[in-house]
């Protein structure tokens, strides 16, 4: 037997307007920076024909905006990788993995990551140009393009289904 | 030999938010209080298994009290402190549920971010660690305990006890049931705890909508997934796993709420979640009477969740044509609109138009289970038309 039909309709009086109950918070997102990449930066010119100072100024920047984030709660982690690496893949039962490498010819080559954990995308806009701001040749922004990715949610969410 | 008797988690924690605001009557600001007894709970956890207390309210509220006088040394603020000690501190007046219930407005205030409010709540009410925070959150223990010192600075001003709306408090509740669990706490079931506590000491038919919902919605926890991990849908859930006694309390408190004729948002989302709950199968329910409760929802909240709910009901009141009409008044940069879209159209047999969506949504599927589930979804139909 039914416990509820017939007895949960719909009344005439509302109350007032409730919370409007977002779906997700704490985001994270993926920020990327590549060697190369299918788009130039605004001030390209490479690191190795820099001023050594200008140098320390662009490493300086990364450590206190990767420091800032620890203070704001926002910082997950960073990791910088080495440009040369290798393909790998399985080559067969019983057979050693096939390995192709370094990879040469790679237009996009990945230099580093940031996962940061915000409260929504603009934040995440917010910080990756704060970011590509980082100081380059002759003191000037990088203006580096970024990759921002969003990370899937490792669960759907206690309200649906 | 001793008895090994194990903490109890729940009752530790339970005696934090109380612990806190004993030290802040005591003269301890709402920060330094907190930290103070988070170092005690911490102490706590590893101490007490091996040597538990008699009374652990008054455990806490000692210990925690020293750690104050101990940070407070640090801080260079010697006098203050020595003339607190001196007074041996007043016990304050009587101590009632309302300290508890002042801690909840405090950590959800309007000015802290979701997520800031979120953080707090669980470790000032809820009795979490920091670690424990962090954990759920997949984040380093570091970047939890900035988050939280920092929210405590954007409401450093507000004085505990101060009015708030219980809107706010329900909103943060919320979206810590949502969080569902990762790492060793389950927010769903610490979310359902606090608000279990919230609805003992304020009397508001939306704190016990909240209730109901959380009660119903995690009620249906175990069909929700298979054994190996995969979505299963409401429509093929196996519903003899559903938690009928969370059912029975579920509705019992909703009805209860209803009755005063206060509608809203959070009572109308329990209202669905009962039908659902109530229908032995998905044939079974009552769809008509859903609906009726998705128009009271999108009435009162402009939700596009809300809206997107109501177009997949109507899809089951009316045919799925009547609810791909509903749908068409949507926006469909919407989460999930594909999603809804292609379960739609395979109802109104659609198979290569719903498998095309299926994968499309896939693409665009907001969590890893989402995702997966989509992709079967479209593979199951491409096979199916495959013959």
């Amino acid at each position: 037997m039914s416990r509820t039909a017939g007895r949960l309709r719909p009344r005439d009086e509302r109350g007032q307007n409730g919370p409007h109950p977002t779906e997700e918070i704490d985001v994270k997102y993926l920020l990327l920076k590549h060697y190369r990449g299918p788009k130039t930066s605004t001030n390209d010119v490479p690191m190795d024909q820099w001023a050594p100072d200008e140098v320390d100024a662009h490493i300086q920047y990364m450590d206190d905006f990767a420091n800032r984030l620890r203070e704001t709660g926002e910082f997950v982690t960073g990791e910088a990788l080495a440009p040369d690496g290798m393909w790998v893949r399985y080559d067969g039962e019983g057979k050693p993995p096939a390995v192709d490498g370094p990879f040469a010819e790679t237009k996009d080559l990945i230099a580093g990551w940031m996962v940061i954990d915000v409260e929504d995308q603009d934040r995440a806009v917010e910080l990756a140009g704060e970011l590509s701001a980082a100081p380059g040749a002759g003191g000037r922004p990088l203006g580096e393009w970024l990759e921002v990715r969003p990370f899937l949610e490792h669960h759907s969410g206690g309200h649906h289904g | 030999v001793t008895s090994h008797v194990p903490v109890d988690e729940a009752l530790l924690r339970s005696a934090v938010p109380r612990t806190i605001a004993i030290l802040v009557r005591r003269g301890a600001d709402f920060a330094a209080a907190e930290d103070a007894v988070q170092d005690a709970l911490v102490e706590a956890l590893r101490t007490w298994d091996a040597d538990p207390p008699r009374d652990p309210q008054a455990w806490l509220v000692t210990v925690g009290w020293r750690r104050f006088l101990d940070a407070t040394r640090s801080h260079d603020a010697r006098r203050r402190r020595e003339e607190r000690v001196e007074e041996e501190p007043a016990p304050g007046p009587a101590l009632d549920h309302d300290d508890s219930l002042q801690l909840y407005f405090l950590c959800a205030h309007p000015s802290l971010t979701p997520s800031a409010a979120v953080a707090l709540t669980l470790r000032a009410v809820g009795g979490l660690t920091t670690r424990q925070i962090a954990a759920a959150h997949l984040v380093p223990e570091a970047t939890m305990a900035q988050r939280i010192s920092r929210a405590k600075r954007t409401i450093a001003a507000v004085p505990l006890g101060e009015p708030g709306d219980v809107a706010t408090v329900l909103r943060t509740l919320y979206l810590v049931f949502n969080e569902g669990y990762s790492g060793d706490v389950d927010l769903a079931a610490e979310a359902i705890r606090l608000t279990r506590r919230l609805a003992a000491s304020v009397d508001h038919p939306e704190v016990a909508g909240l209730l109901a919902l959380m009660l119903l919605t995690h009620a249906r926890r175990a069909a929700r997934t298979d054994a190996a991990g995969r979505l299963v849908p409401l429509a093929d859930q196996d519903r003899s796993l559903w938690d009928t006694t969370a059912i029975a309390e579920g509705v019992d408190v909703l009805q209860a709420a209803l009755a005063r004729d206060r509608l809203g948002e959070f009572q109308a989302q329990a209202a669905i979640a009962a039908l659902h709950a109530d229908a032995p199968t998905s044939e079974e329910t009552d769809w008509v009477q859903v609906v009726e409760w998705y128009d009271e929802l999108t009435a009162l909240t402009d939700n596009p969740v809300a809206r997107l709910g109501r177009a997949l009901a109507v899809g089951h009141a009316d045919g799925p044509r009547a609810g791909l009409a509903a749908l068409a008044q949507l926006d469909e940069t919407l989460p999930r609109h594909t999603a809804a879209a292609a379960y739609l159209h395979e109802r109104a047999g659609d198979l290569p138009l719903a498998a095309r969506l299926y994968a499309e949504a896939a693409l665009r599927a907001p969590s890893l289970p989402e995702r997966d589930h989509l992709t079967r979804q479209a593979a199951r139909l491409n096979a199916a038309l495959r013959g």
